[in-house]
């Protein structure tokens, strides 16, 4: 494990180094493709900067988050206690993912504002597909010995949810909050891109339309950050509550 | 008295059970040993009510029922421990099941798990412990159902041959000393001859009672009763003979 991430960091370096070299050697101007030692710079020197905006987008971010579970976690369980509920639902689950979250944003902005409340809204959208898809997955994946026994014992639907298809269903529920988590930053920045008064995207606009492509970059950068952290956490809860995988 | 008179069970087009008729007098353990596919778990299936049957009653204790399946324990091959539960947790399921938690039912598991075996492991996750001890537990689940009735479907099959023995005798005190009305199947003619009163040999689908033998003596009987091994040799080879009129 430890071997594998040094290569990963080995790899991860030679390629800034690769970077660096060739815009330095052909002279790339900083307008076109900064040096990623400037990016760095940039990245903690103007943190003050950057740190109002970042904590924009993750409000935004962790609100839809909030949404979306408020709506995947009850969806899955009545699409499941209801296989006509999922029948009837599932074209329009799926339309709602074929759908360009691009074409959706200027739409949301129209509706709700400049303010986060469209990019929250975005971001939920885009987080709650992989967390419903994936909870409903875990609790049909809950094997029929299982099912079969509870309902030899006199359970019924609510009690057999709570003592067996939810537990049953929490590695799926949190590889699909892992997915959401890491597109959810998607919903968000485009959300601020088509309009919006602060965040790591309106950040980024700005910036490009100033040719500040470092600042860009460096915006970039923090909303990776923020993405590992948040996938991160969700992997330490995840190892806190499935504690017997 | 369990009675089971003229159960039918087809699927599509081929009748596994035809008419099949079955008695287990109370605290009774009897055994059913059969070819592969001959209709013992379609049976049971029946018994509990998880497929339905075309035909036929089954009765407990002079009362015709609908199914079994909230009148016997149902212990399987497969212990279905829940993971993510204690062997303690795992033991109550029943009782939370069924709203009965309470100290008592506390106390009954609690004796259960020294009676068996598993005092100190109470706490342990169904991963920490072996497969035997594992199987333990099912079998205190078992016990902490209120029902007189247990059906065994193949319940110690997945163990290594130690660790059945030591279970087998588990098993005895089932009927024994926990006066329970006993319906086991199992595919190991030893383990039957064993354990149970009655052994019943079963015929390729439709299922039907090929030989019945009735056995006495203290349990678990001496595997190596001059009687026994003869027994277990006949019932072996008509087994085999069953095995080669389906090839046939």
């Amino acid at each position: 494990m430890k071997y594998t991430r040094l290569v990963s960091l080995v790899i991860f370096l030679i390629i800034l180094g690769i970077w660096e070299a060739a815009c330095r050697s052909f002279e790339v101007p900083d307008f076109i493709l900064p040096v990623p030692s400037e990016i760095v710079m940039i990245t903690i020197t103007k943190w003050s900067v950057l740190l109002p905006h970042a904590g924009v987008t993750a409000l935004e971010i962790l609100l839809g988050i909030g949404i979306s579970l408020l709506i995947s976690v009850p969806l899955a369980t009545i699409m499941f206690a209801r296989p006509s509920v999922e029948q009837a639902l599932s074209p329009f689950l799926v339309a709602s993912q074929a759908v360009p979250v691009f074409a959706l944003a200027p739409l949301l902005v129209v509706w709700l504002g400049y303010g986060i409340a469209s990019k929250v809204l975005m971001a939920a959208i885009i987080i709650f597909f992989p967390i419903t898809v994936s909870l409903l997955e875990g609790y049909k994946n809950c094997e029929y010995e299982y099912t079969m026994f509870f309902r030899l014992m006199g359970a019924g639907f609510w009690k057999t949810l709570r003592l067996l298809y939810w537990p049953w269903a929490l590695p799926y529920f949190f590889a699909g909050l892992k997915v959401g988590v890491s597109v959810a930053t998607i919903g968000a920045v485009i959300g601020e891109w088509v309009g919006a008064q602060k965040g790591l995207g309106y950040l980024m606009i700005q910036s490009n339309a100033r040719l500040k492509v470092d600042m860009v970059f460096a915006a970039i950068l923090w909303l990776s950050a923020m993405g590992l952290c948040m996938w991160a956490f969700v992997g330490f809860m995840e190892r806190r509550v499935i504690r017997w995988k | 008295m369990l009675d089971i008179s003229k159960i039918t069970k087809k699927f599509d087009g081929l009748t596994v059970l035809d008419k099949f008729n079955l008695s287990v007098p109370r605290n009774g353990f009897t055994a059913l040993v059969g070819p592969s596919g001959c209709g013992k778990s379609t049976f049971f299936d029946v018994l509990t009510g998880v497929v339905p049957r075309d035909s036929g009653t089954i009765s407990w204790l002079g009362k015709n029922l609908s199914s079994l399946g909230r009148k016997a324990a149902y212990m399987q091959q497969k212990d279905l421990l829940l993971p993510w539960f204690s062997l303690m947790n795992n033991a109550l399921l029943p009782v939370k099941i069924s709203n009965q938690i309470n100290k008592a039912s506390r106390e009954k598991a609690q004796e259960l798990f020294g009676r068996l075996g598993l005092d100190g492991f109470e706490n342990y996750t169904p991963q920490q412990v072996s497969g035997g001890m594992r199987q333990r537990c099912a079998l205190v689940r078992t016990l902490m159902f209120e029902y007189e009735l247990v059906l065994l479907d193949e319940p110690l099959s997945a163990l290594d041959a130690i660790t059945r023995r030591s279970l087998q005798s588990l098993l005895v005190l089932l009927q024994s000393e926990f006066k329970k009305t006993i319906l086991m199947i199992t595919h190991d003619v030893e383990e039957a001859l064993v354990l149970a009163d009655e052994v019943l040999v079963l015929t390729n689908p439709p299922m039907r009672i090929r030989e019945r033998f009735s056995l006495r003596g203290n349990k678990p009987r001496q595997r190596s009763d001059p009687e026994l091994i003869r027994i277990r040799e006949h019932i072996l080879d008509e087994l085999q003979s069953e095995l080669t009129d389906e090839v046939y």
